[in-house]
């Protein structure tokens, strides 16, 4: 009975003094909002980033040559000749963890069709190389083993490399480009890929047996790099020792030598990234951390100066015979009412910056219920609390005190 | 050993007349740092109940301590206070709000009305905090006090849309309203001009005449001269208490006022 009394004196409180509501409400709403806003952009930055090293393929293994010294003179790899066809030979038919295997050449030229040109890259390739890297051809084909074993001159080209040379609309399969000169026919066009993680545009390359490249391009008989994929993500480290033992034997280097190449496994990388994405994720923390706290301080002050500002309407309450504890519940229902209403609002508004931001501005977001729930809770209790404690506060003054505060 | 109140209960059989408000030997001292302020240095008299009475004095006499205290908004620092036969001293402050709930109308110079709110509900306030009085209850009481002080039909405004003696009346009509064993009302003309104090003392005599016990504190003589008794504090002390031999009449005089005095509210 008495406590439907004080409900009502609340609620006409609140719609009574609408500024002060509102002021009150939007420290809660943004406070809530930006927090979730926050964690969807760091959630959806560090789940895009791990699904992009998912995508370059994790259990993808590099070998190059390195570490050789001549004389005391640590050799460019890129100039090494270490590596041959003999070590791809080899670990095709020693190895036991790695499925598919290519060795590679890499040259760099202008490519030409007709009066447009473009400068690219050239990989010099097997077939596998694709199921390593995990692309794949959108029309056309790739080349065939026979193809390769006659260093037949065709490529397969990545779409920034066809946007350049053929006007819109022209079907490039069939057609004859020029590579450093050399005429190649275009049998394949590669899905497009976007850019890396790093800002590389994956599509500016042009791929062609290694044979073809070695041969009429480089005119080399020794490999750039190998690449190969192990079974699984989990035996990529076995895999990597497996290939050391097998090049160490067939190099004939000693226990005691240093190895003349490099073998890489894409785990390397994934782990480095994912230390990155810890200290982005312990960043976005903060930050969220810091805007609730700025937020719960803001909402306080609010509350507090209404409560500092409502004493001399607490004590014209007490001295019409309002009790100390009918004040405080009505500030209560008072700071609950604002803090959860102002909570949901926060919470949708939040929702709806997430939305915006994935669509309107294109920067994946993820919403998780642990950044609604934290930032909810922290804004509502923090409201509660500060409407609760001055009021408190005031209700325990003496009404004469309380009617005569300035 | 007898206490005061019961002393004071007998002394009331015996007179016939029930004496609503007992003070004996009342004082309070504020601390200010290291200095005490002595407002009131012992003082002590009844107010039986019909009384009208004022307290007069200058500027820092002590009499809003004085009323304060008699309203329950206050403890003294020593000495008795008995209101409506019942000795508020040890009273906890849940009580001292539940006996001015129930039995004190308090009224203020500057209205103390709650903003942007209706008069009627101002009215309606101190039974807001009483559970026994239903909500229908609550609001016909509130009409009936918006009545008597003539404000029936201004009952939704809210006070800023009224004037400086409009709200006064509202004030008056909240101090009525639960029906109260004693009116106080500190400097209750303090902000208004002659005529429109005049029309509220008028309205005081006529709830006095009907039965109410009013305190009413004044600096200004010729507002003391509507009631029938009045006290005069100086420094914390009485220094006179008579009874007012020649008690005017507040609408007798507001007739005599001068017309182009008159201002429309
Ligand atoms: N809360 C207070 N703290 C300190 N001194 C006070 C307080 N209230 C009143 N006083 C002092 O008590 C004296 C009486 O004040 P008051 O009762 O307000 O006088 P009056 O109402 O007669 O003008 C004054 O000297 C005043 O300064
Ligand atoms: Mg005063």
């Amino acid at each position: 009975m008495k406590l439907f009394n004080l409900l009502k004196i609340a609620w006409k409180a609140i719609i009574l003094n609408k500024v002060r509501t509102f002021l009150t409400m939007l420290g809660i709403v943004i406070g809530v909002a930006s927090v979730i806003a926050m964690l969807a952009i760091g959630e959806g930055s560090s789940q895009s980033i791990k699904s992009q090293i998912a995508k370059m393929g994790s259990n993808m293994i590099t070998i190059r040559p390195g570490s050789e010294m001549r004389g005391g003179v640590r050799m460019d790899p890129g100039q090494m000749q270490t590596l041959t066809l003999k070590d791809f030979q080899n670990l095709k038919d020693n190895s036991t963890l790695l499925t598919y295997l290519t060795p590679m050449v890499e040259g760099s030229g202008q490519s030409i069709n007709g009066t447009n040109n473009w400068p690219t890259s050239i990989y010099g390739v097997l077939p596998d190389y694709l199921a390593v890297k995990s692309w794949e051809v959108k029309t056309g084909s790739i080349f065939t083993e026979a193809e390769v074993k006659a260093a037949a001159k065709v490529v397969v080209l990545g779409q920034t490399v066809v946007d350049n040379l053929f006007s819109e609309g022209v079907d490039p399969i069939g057609k004859v480009i020029r590579f450093n000169n050399i005429p190649m026919k275009v049998i394949g066009v590669l899905t497009k890929k976007g850019e890396n993680t790093f800002g590389q545009d994956q599509d500016n390359v042009i791929i062609a047996p290694y044979t073809t490249v070695q041969k009429r391009i480089l005119a080399i008989d020794y490999l750039h790099s190998i690449s190969a994929s192990a079974l699984s993500e989990e035996q990529a480290q076995d895999a990597v020792e497996e290939i050391t033992s097998i090049l160490r034997s067939s190099h004939q280097i000693g226990p005691n030598d240093e190895d003349d190449f490099n073998v890489f496994s894409m785990e390397e990388l994934v782990s480095m990234f994912s230390s990155t994405n810890d200290i982005l994720t312990i960043l976005l923390v903060a930050i969220a951390g810091i805007s609730l706290l700025v937020g719960g301080i803001g909402i306080m002050n609010i509350m507090y100066v209404s409560v500092k500002e409502r004493t001399r309407e607490i004590g014209l309450r007490m001295a019409v015979g309002g009790q100390g504890r009918d004040i405080l519940t009505q500030f209560l229902i008072e700071a609950v009412m604002i803090s959860i209403s102002g909570g949901l609002l926060g919470v949708l508004l939040g929702l709806a910056a997430s939305f915006f931001i994935e669509n309107i501005l294109s920067w994946p977001t993820v919403i998780t219920s642990y950044s609604v729930v934290i930032s909810f809770v922290v804004c509502a209790v923090t409201g509660i609390f500060f409407g609760w404690y001055p009021a408190k506060k005031a209700a325990a003054l003496d009404p004469i005190t309380a009617l005569r505060y300035e | 050993m007898e206490t005061f109140v019961e002393t004071k209960v007998k002394t009331n059989t015996r007179n016939m007349q029930k004496r609503i408000i007992e003070i004996e030997d009342l004082k309070r001292s504020f601390v200010m740092g290291n200095e005490v302020v002595h407002a009131l240095k012992g003082i002590s008299f009844d107010i039986k109940e019909g009384e009208f009475v004022t307290i007069m004095g200058s500027s820092g006499s002590g009499k809003s301590t004085m009323l304060n205290i008699l309203g329950c908004l206050d403890k003294p620092s020593a000495g008795d206070y008995g209101l409506d036969g019942m000795l508020t001293n040890e009273m906890s402050k849940n009580q001292l709000a539940k006996i001015r709930n129930h039995k004190i109308g308090f009224i203020f110079q500057s209205y103390n009305l709650l903003a942007r709110t209706t008069a009627l509900e101002n009215v309606e306030l101190p039974l807001m905090y009483n559970s026994s009085v239903s909500s229908t209850e609550r609001k016909e009481s509130a009409i009936s006090a918006l009545n008597k002080v003539g404000l029936q039909e201004r009952m939704y405004h809210t006070p800023a849309q009224l004037s400086g003696g409009q709200q006064q009346r509202v004030a008056i009509a909240r101090a009525l309203v639960n029906n109260p064993v004693v009116i106080l009302a500190d400097e209750a003309t303090g902000n208004l001009d002659t005529r429109t104090s005049y029309e509220i003392m008028a309205l005081f005599q006529d709830l006095n005449r009907q039965g109410k016990t009013i305190v009413f504190v004044t600096h200004e003589p010729d507002i003391a001269e509507f009631s029938q008794r009045t006290i005069v504090l100086k420094d914390g002390k009485i220094i006179k208490d008579a009874l007012n031999s020649n008690v005017k009449d507040a609408s007798e005089m507001l007739s005599l006022l001068p017309k182009e005095d008159h201002e429309t509210e």
